[in-house]
């Protein structure tokens, strides 16, 4: 992979550039004293040293809500299909999200590819910048996912007084000359670029005991573990665990109509099967209508549906959830190093 | 890095079909007969189902009740419970719906063929059985026996009488009937579904059980299939689950790592048997 080098204070004409010529560009912006991803209007807003944000960029992929048909309703209704999709440039993206993007991308397109997202992900140029900084509850060495090889056009590494850039992609190096002053990084930038990473992995509080390769099998035998009961007996079923989740990909579908009652549009949004009516059916039935079940559901598939139905892990440790749990038991980590400890 | 090239149609666009018969079979069950405005087949199999959209109103997973065997149009069978099933109910002879689909993998109608057949319905499960029923009817030299256990809870919630009297008639069909309770007309069998079994004699080594009904059957009808001898692999059954999208997408339908709507919603009980919460 080829990387160049941006001085810092080349960072913002760079951005500047991109957001006057190029595309909508996103970035994470300081909010109520937490960070959030949202359309930067100008580079100062851009704060690339964050932690987390507390919603991930995948919601400019798989939006909370969204239109897939619109009708015109009567005696002879008229459907069509709606597929929003625009340029879009996802700026200091961490690697765990990336990681997050890359399984998004297999869920959309295994079996029956999902227009709507596809075209939206096809826009989007992501650039992403390492995680120096990481939050108290994030475990990400321990997945693998505190670094990212694939899944960017561009990747930042904040090594001082510069950035380094590892270019993705060609669509990334088109950005980069057009927009960029960058010159060539030396050997000593990126032995810099590795002590910062290095460094950065010193930082992460939450580690987990297990190898994820090992948790399919571990969670095979933990299905009778009292620990889900025990555990989950504190679950509001409030839903944001599921919410903040960059690996979360489960959805709701619903109608609506104008009040004339002459159109209509069909939308997704987000749900999740932490929700008590996840799984309810007509006539009263309710496949998993207690907590139990429901924690025990998000964390198998956290930790084996998703890696063995689309071979990449259903977490990306970005410890989200666990800041977001008033009840604090929803961080995966927790589970697995319990389930762990049980099994010995 | 994207694996596959965006699409070029949407998987949540509907196709528009038309209501051509409106059939009522029990207090809240209608059959509704439909043909695509587009004039193409559905091809579907027994046992597939299609996202019935009533525009305005959403989606319902609704079972093909009809053979495919049957050319030009198809049949959904529905229950009336709730806001997709009851807007379908007040609809009248002409109206346009969404129909996508078929989606799911249907009854196994090629390992079925040549070997004996026990069909247990409970309730509405016989909609999706008829469709199974009724091809192999069509197709009668290339199955063995036809053997349909049929329950209902009362007299008047027994599902496609005049049909269930076709059968009754057919040398070639042997049909068992039961009610849950029965009234002062009622002159056949009364007891659960499972309570016709001593009645019938089969021959295990070439014999599928083909069960559909509400799922606190299902345990008391594997039962009763292992008491005659029939092995797990050949006891098919068809799940219910909370469905969205039909097409592997929004999770609803998940059991365990199992997509109900991609790799269901028929499975084997030896299938069945491996997963938790099944059943
Ligand atoms: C593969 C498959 C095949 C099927 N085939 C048939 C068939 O052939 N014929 C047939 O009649 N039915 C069939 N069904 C069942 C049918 O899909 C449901 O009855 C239908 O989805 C109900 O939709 P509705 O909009 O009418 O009801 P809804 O308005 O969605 O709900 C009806 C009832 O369900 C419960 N419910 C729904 N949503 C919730 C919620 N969020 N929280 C709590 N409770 C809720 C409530 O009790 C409510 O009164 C099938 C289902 C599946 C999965
Ligand atoms: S489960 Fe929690 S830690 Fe894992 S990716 Fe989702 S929000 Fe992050
Ligand atoms: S685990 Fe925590 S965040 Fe998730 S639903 Fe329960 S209380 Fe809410
Ligand atoms: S119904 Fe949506 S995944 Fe099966």
């Amino acid at each position: 992979m080829e990387n160049k080098i941006i001085e810092k204070q080349n960072m913002a004409p760079f951005v500047d550039n991109l957001i006057n010529a190029e595309a909508e560009v996103i970035g994470p912006k300081r909010k109520d004293g937490k960070y959030a991803f949202d359309k930067l209007i100008e580079t100062g807003e851009l704060c690339l040293d964050y932690d987390t944000t507390l919603l991930p960029p995948k919601m400019y992929l798989f939006p909370p809500k969204e239109t897939l048909i619109k009708f015109e309703l009567g005696k002879e209704p008229e459907v069509e299909p709606v597929v929003e999709a625009k340029p879009l440039i996802l700026f200091g993206v961490h690697p765990y999200d990336i990681k997050a993007i890359e399984l998004l991308d297999v869920a959309f397109s295994t079996t029956n590819p999902d227009i709507n997202y596809l075209s939206k992900r096809e826009k989007a140029v992501i650039i992403g910048v390492d995680c120096l900084n990481p939050n108290p509850n994030a475990f990400c060495p321990s997945l693998g996912t505190a670094t990212a090889e694939t899944g960017f056009d561009l990747m930042l590494t904040d090594i001082g007084d510069s950035y380094v850039v590892a270019i993705g992609s060609s669509k990334g190096e088109q950005l980069l000359t057009k927009y960029a002053e960058t010159r060539e990084a030396s050997q000593v930038e990126l032995a810099q670029r590795n002590s910062e990473r290095q460094k950065a992995l010193a930082r992460y509080k939450v580690t987990l005991n297990i190898s994820p390769e090992e948790l399919p099998q571990l969670l095979d035998k933990s299905w009778d573990s009292p620990w889900w009961k025990e555990k989950s007996e504190k679950c509001l079923s409030c839903g944001s665990c599921i919410v903040v989740c960059p690996t979360c990909f489960c959805f709701d579908v619903q109608d609506d109509v104008t009040l004339n009652l002459k159109e209509g549009e069909r939308y997704r949004q987000w749900d999740g099967c932490m929700l008590v009516d996840f799984a309810a059916v007509a006539g009263g039935g309710n496949f998993r209508g207690d907590k139990e079940s429901r924690f025990r559901h998000r964390m198998y598939r956290k930790g084996k549906y998703i890696w063995e139905r689309y071979g990449k892990l259903g977490c990306v440790g970005c410890g989200r959830c666990a800041s977001a749990c008033l009840a604090e038991i929803a961080s995966p980590a927790e589970t697995f190093n319990r389930l762990k400890e049980e099994s010995k | 890095m994207i694996s596959q090239a965006v699409p070029q149609a949407s998987i949540y666009l509907p196709h528009l079909a038309e209501l051509i018969r409106i059939e009522p079979i029990a207090e809240r069950e209608k059959v509704f007969e439909f043909r695509l405005k587009d004039g193409k087949e559905l091809g579907h199999k027994p046992g597939q189902f299609v996202e019935l959209s009533i525009f305005g109103i959403g989606e319902a997973p609704i079972s093909l009740s009809s053979s495919p065997t049957k050319k030009g149009s198809f049949e959904l069978a529905v229950r009336n419970v709730g806001n997709v099933t009851n807007a379908l109910h007040n609809l009248d002879i002409g109206a346009t719906v969404g129909i996508r689909g078929p989606f799911g993998n249907g009854f196994p109608v090629d390992n079925l063929k040549g070997k004996d057949i026990v069909i247990v319905a409970g309730g509405i499960g016989l909609f999706p059985l008829r469709s199974l029923i009724n091809y192999i009817l069509d197709k009668r030299s290339e199955f063995g026996r036809l053997i349909i256990l049929s329950g209902s809870r009362t007299p008047q919630e027994r599902m496609f009488v005049n049909e269930l009297e076709k059968w009754h008639k057919r040398e070639d069909v042997e049909l068992l009937e039961t009610v849950d309770e029965g009234d002062e007309e009622w002159t056949g069998h009364v007891g659960v579904v499972t309570t016709l079994s001593s009645e019938v004699h089969i021959d295990p080594e070439k014999i599928f059980a083909v069960v559909v009904g509400p799922p606190v059957m299902y345990k008391f009808v594997v039962a009763e299939c292992h008491k005659k001898g029939i092995p797990d692999e050949r006891i098919i059954m068809s799940l219910e689950r909370r469905m969205k999208c039909g097409i592997g997408k929004c999770g609803h339908c998940q059991i365990n790592g199992v997509y109900v709507c991609q790799e269901g919603p028929v499975f084997t009980y030896a299938e069945v048997k491996k997963l938790r919460e099944a059943i």
